[in-house]
């Protein structure tokens, strides 16, 4: 089999697994840009793993004044759970701890789905009697009286399953500089897809995981076989010259979005090519027999 | 399919009751039938094959010539549209639940859109007293839906309304939103005795006059909600929106003699 290999980067033939999940989506405005920004990414704050973390949560995109229900600047975060009831708890505590709490914010759907999570339906209580239900059309907002005003959110937004969680794609080169340089390029590229989230973070995991231990209380523990301090191990997977490894992981709306997330991250670091120290791409898998979704690297070059 | 429509022979000699032209009611139901069921308001008998000259068979779109002694255009509407070439009369879209009625003149009779839960009411000209009211002994007025008015309505619009959205491009009589505990009301000017009792619900007009003394000041109001309601209605009602305040209005909330939930804004 002739080997793969984009830009004379070496391209494993292997593909990243990937697993159903559910998402939901909310829209954060606020009187500008910045606190839009503070607000969602405080809310979208510890959401790496959903594992350890109750969910997986990012930014999808900045939205212009054009964009928002209420024609201010705002952004749109999608957060990934299990199933649903799971992700009602989530919005529950992230939107009223920091969204709630955010100066000028509002929080709307961020899903136009017909399967609905409540949003403001439990915020509201806040309120403690003085909240106004407002509905214009089918849509009802919550008017909750908070100190700087009034704090403006929906009472529900969408539920999508089927979703996926857990694309993902290694960066492996001579140094860890030149890594991070190719990384921090394929995460740029990686996050213009609509409808994905990049959750680790600044979109990047520098500690990959396998499943299990040696210590019977770890599910996952390093991911030895690209670890360059372990080379030597038997079952090392780097090169000689390879100093360092970053992994980036995709949450997506669909199967397309997170496959056209991971072609512009592989392609974005293999235009940096060996001359800046990138060596191979490679994915994580787990054999292929724990994730529905199979992202092949070969089908994306 | 061609619209069902009913075009007026003469002028009627008597109040007729159009509470049958709904597609709920006519669905099914030949020309002859249609055309034989009982309208009069007295023991003359009249059909509306009497007073109107009927064509088309679709009866999810029904068009009628307007006179304001039509009375009970599209009550009790479940579905589809009624667009009245005219006037109509009293309780026009009352305890509608979905579809749309449009009137290309003026409700000419009291009680438009009372106790509608949903759909819509659009009016062209102007509409009388108690538009999105309550009828004597209701509860409730308006509970859901979008009424528009392009003129200017009479006294007690919005009474003891519950829900929803009513919006009159012009004047808004006396005693607008009165008794209210919900929903929203949005005028270029609203008369006196504006908001009075009201529990809960939202009044908005470029003036007010004569505020209540039992209605307290809450400062400016510059949240959301206003450009949630103005884009609202610049989608279900193009020209609208105008009519939402800008820049800083004021907010009083009331009526304090009553449970105090509500506001008034005032450009």
């Amino acid at each position: 089999m002739p080997d793969l290999s984009l830009n004379g980067v070496r391209i494993d033939d292997t593909f990243a697994e990937a697993f159903d999940m559910a998402a939901t989506g909310v829209i954060i405005t606020a009187p500008t840009a910045k606190w839009a920004e503070i607000a969602a990414k405080t809310m979208t704050g510890f959401a790496t793993s959903v594992i350890a973390c109750g969910c997986e949560a990012g930014i999808d995109k900045i939205l212009s004044p054009e964009e928002t229900p209420d024609g201010r600047p705002g952004v749109r975060a999608l957060i990934f759970g299990f199933d649903g009831a799971g992700l009602e708890v989530q919005l529950r505590n992230r939107v009223g701890q920091c969204v709630l709490t955010s100066p000028g914010s509002a929080c709307y759907s961020g899903l136009d789905t017909d399967k609905r999570l409540k949003l403001g339906a439990t915020l509201r209580f806040f309120g403690d009697g003085h909240q106004i239900s407002k509905k214009l059309g089918k849509t009802r907002y919550w008017r909750v009286p908070v100190m700087d005003g009034e704090f403006t959110v929906e009472h529900d937004t969408g539920l999508m399953e089927g979703t996926i969680g857990g694309g993902n794609v290694l960066i492996l080169g001579r140094s860890f500089d030149e890594v991070l340089v190719a990384a921090e390029a394929a995460v740029e590229a990686a996050s213009t897809v609509e409808g994905v989230i990049l959750p680790f973070p600044g979109g990047i995991v520098r500690s990959g995981s396998k499943v299990g231990s040696k210590y019977p209380a770890m599910i996952a523990s390093t991911n030895d076989t690209f670890s360059p301090v372990l080379r030597g191990n038997p079952n090392s997977n780097l090169d000689p010259d390879t100093g360092a490894v970053l992994e980036l992981v995709m949450d997506g709306l669909t199967f397309d979005a997170v496959k056209e997330s991971m072609r512009r991250a592989v392609h974005a670091a293999c235009e940096l090519g060996p001359g800046r120290g990138i060596q191979r791409i490679s994915a994580g898998n787990y054999g292929g027999n724990l994730g529905r979704h199979h992202f092949h690297l070969r089908d994306l070059i | 399919m061609a619209a069902l429509t009913f075009t007026l022979k003469a002028t009627p000699p008597e109040r007729l009751d159009l509470s049958a032209l709904v597609p709920a009611r006519l669905t099914g139901l030949s020309a002859a039938e249609i055309a034989a069921l009982a309208i009069g308001s007295t023991r003359s008998g009249v059909t509306l094959g009497d007073m109107f000259d009927i064509a088309g068979d679709d009866p999810t779109e029904i068009r009628i010539t307007g006179h304001e002694r039509l009375d009970n255009v599209g009550r009790g509407l479940t579905g589809g549209t009624i667009a009245v070439d005219g006037d109509v009369g009293i309780y026009a879209g009352r305890a509608m639940k979905a579809g749309t009625v449009t009137v290309s003149g003026s409700v000419k009779g009291p009680y438009l859109g009372t106790a509608m839960t949903g759909g819509a009411i659009r009016v062209a000209g102007d509409a009388a007293d108690a538009v999105g009211g309550a009828v004597p002994g209701a509860m409730h007025g308006q509970a859901g839906g979008l009424i528009v008015v392009g003129g200017s309505v009479g006294d007690y619009a919005g009474d003891r309304m519950r829900r929803g959205v009513l919006v009159v491009k012009g004047y808004v009589g006396d005693a607008a939103g009165v008794r209210m505990v919900g929903g929203t009301i949005v005028a270029r000017a609203l008369g006196t005795r504006a908001g009075l009792g009201m529990k809960r619900g939202t009044l908005i007009g470029k003036t007010v006059a004569d505020l209540e003394p039992t209605f307290v000041p809450t400062g400016t109001y510059d949240f959301p909600f206003l450009a949630l309601l103005r884009r609202y209605l610049e989608t279900e009602a193009p020209g609208t929106g105008a009519l939402v305040p800008q820049k800083n209005p004021r907010r009083y909330r009331g009526d304090m003699a009553a449970l105090g939930k509500g506001e008034i804004i005032v450009d």
